[in-house]
């Protein structure tokens, strides 16, 4: 078979555990601000962060281009302060990803939130606890599904990504080169075999993970 | 002694209601907010409790100033030494019984009032395990008891009872005298029902619309005024025969069916399926105690 390579699915499955790491610690924050702030200004963070499940995901990518590209403000800032560049390499992708799959993980942490009755956190305080206490000890604990199924949305979402990537990775093979963008360079160069091989591998192992969630959290949910 | 002044607007779908309300309660009393729902009672303990702000007042326990709206002093609910149960007992899914105990303590080093609590209420056999195994008097002993943990000045109960069975509803009404006398501690309690506050306080407190309509020992507020040598109920009509000079009415009164004696007169203006009041004055009526 020619050129395949195991590379681009490990890229594949790394920039996944990154992204969905770096969401859950931003995710969830982000979800409890959400569910408990009362501000107009809540539902234009809230039809930001849920914007990338309309956006075509070149607009975000090209979007995401401009921003960071060197030569303009905000990619000159993190060039110069941070030595970070985020266009065409690994970083990028990242942090594109967060951005991309933000409603993933927000949104079912927000809906869990919101599903929590309010006097949970108000024994938390009445019985002195403060409200980080209460975050950690009452509320996140309460919504494992939830985080659960956060988890797997993000995960499942970044491997399938393909456009944002197109457009701030390219195709560095090592550094942005990931299984999705194989696949399409692949079929372009009609390598069927070889794209047929990649595709496989990704089917197979995503499908098991989200089998493998899927029972776990029918058990878990069955032990309530 | 909790002297209490405030004023809130309630904004509620049938209209707005000025909760206003002046009152003291004494230390170690027992005291009940009684009235219909929607008349504030509940927004009374949560202000006390610090889970609601009034717009305006003054709210003072003791020594201290929980809540001052001249001087800018509101006290969140963390510093205020109360144990509220809720009406849906707020308990943690995720810990078991004695990890929602625990985790009301300040310091690891007092969990001897933990085992305390646990033998008063009776869970000591459970409490290895989850909220959601437990029936509704054992969830209701669980909320109770993590509420005295921090052994708090005043203890809000807000319709702790209101989901239980009779039976259970005693039982935890004996409970929580035990509590309020062995604790010392001051307790105010949300209820509708005469029995618990004949029972369990020494004091009432009626709240109409947002007002105190009446408040005093509960044998005064509530025997002095609307005792009256009428019985009422209401039913609906389920039969009706002729015999003789009169009819006989077959009504359906709660769960019993009773057969009245109506004239003629009063029986032409009835139908079968109407709703009536069925009332009786001035009459003498055998009392038989029921046997548990």
């Amino acid at each position: 078979m020619p050129d395949f390579s195991w590379q681009p699915l490990w890229l594949t499955f790394k920039l996944a555990i990154l992204t969905t790491g770096a969401l859950l610690l931003v995710g969830a924050p982000l979800a409890y601000g959400l569910a408990h702030w009362e501000s107009r200004f809540k539902y234009f963070v809230q039809t930001l962060v849920s914007m990338p499940l309309v956006l075509p995901p070149t607009v975000l990518g090209f979007y995401l281009l401009l921003l960071f590209n060197p030569a303009n403000m905000v990619g000159r800032f993190l060039d110069s302060t941070f030595d970070l560049r985020l266009v065409f390499t690994f970083e990028g992708l990242v942090v594109a990803s967060v951005i991309y799959s933000l409603p993933f993980m927000v949104n079912p942490i927000q809906a869990g939130f919101q599903s929590l009755p309010a006097s949970l956190a108000e024994a938390s305080y009445t019985l002195g606890k403060s409200r980080l206490q209460t975050f950690w000890k009452v509320l996140l604990p309460n919504l494992k599904p939830s985080l659960l199924t956060g988890t797997v949305m993000s995960f499942a979402h970044t491997v399938g990504e393909f456009g944002v990537i197109l457009m701030i990775g390219g195709s560095i093979p090592g550094e942005t080169k990931v299984a999705s963008i194989a696949i399409y360079e692949e079929v372009e160069a009609l390598n069927y075999q070889t794209a047929n091989a990649y595709a496989l591998v990704l089917f197979s192992i995503t499908f098991t993970i989200l089998l493998t969630v899927y029972l776990v959290n029918r058990r878990y949910l069955k032990a309530f | 002694m909790i002297s209490l002044n405030i004023q809130k607007r309630l904004v509620a779908a049938e209209g707005n209601l000025d909760l206003k309300l002046d009152l003291q309660i004494r230390a170690q009393d027992f005291v009940t907010l009684f009235g219909k729902s929607g008349a504030g009672k509940t927004t009374t303990l949560r202000i006390l409790a610090g889970l609601a702000d009034p717009d305006a007042g003054l709210i003072r326990v003791g020594e201290e100033t929980w809540f001052d709206s001249r001087e800018g002093i509101n006290l969140p609910p963390q510093k205020r030494r109360i144990g509220f149960v809720f009406q849906d007992y707020a308990l943690f899914p995720n810990m078991t019984v004695r990890k929602n105990l625990e985790y009301a303590l300040e310091n690891r080093t007092e969990r001897g009032i933990v085992e305390e609590l646990l033998e008063i209420v009776g869970l000591k056999n459970l409490a290895n395990r989850k909220p959601g195994t437990l029936s509704g008097g054992q969830q209701q002993r669980v909320a109770l008891a993590r509420a005295l943990v921090r052994r708090p000045k005043i203890l809000l109960l807000d319709e702790p009872l209101s989901a239980l069975d009779l039976e259970m509803r005693l039982k935890l009404q004996d409970e929580l005298l035990n509590i309020h006398k062995q604790f010392k501690i001051t307790t105010i309690l949300v209820s509708h029902h005469f029995g618990e506050i004949f029972k369990l306080s020494n004091r009432v407190i009626v709240i109409e619309r947002g007002k105190i309509a009446r408040s005093g020992p509960p044998s005064e507020v509530f025997i002095g005024k609307k005792l009256s040598g009428k019985f009422k109920f209401e039913g609906e009509i389920l039969e009706m025969e002729k015999s003789e000079v009169v009819y006989i009415l077959t009504i359906s009164i709660g769960n019993n069916l009773v057969k009245v004696i109506a004239t003629e007169a009063e029986a032409q203006q009835l139908k079968i399926g109407d709703r009536v009041i069925v009332a009786s004055k001035a009459f003498n009526p055998v009392l038989i105690p029921l046997k548990n």
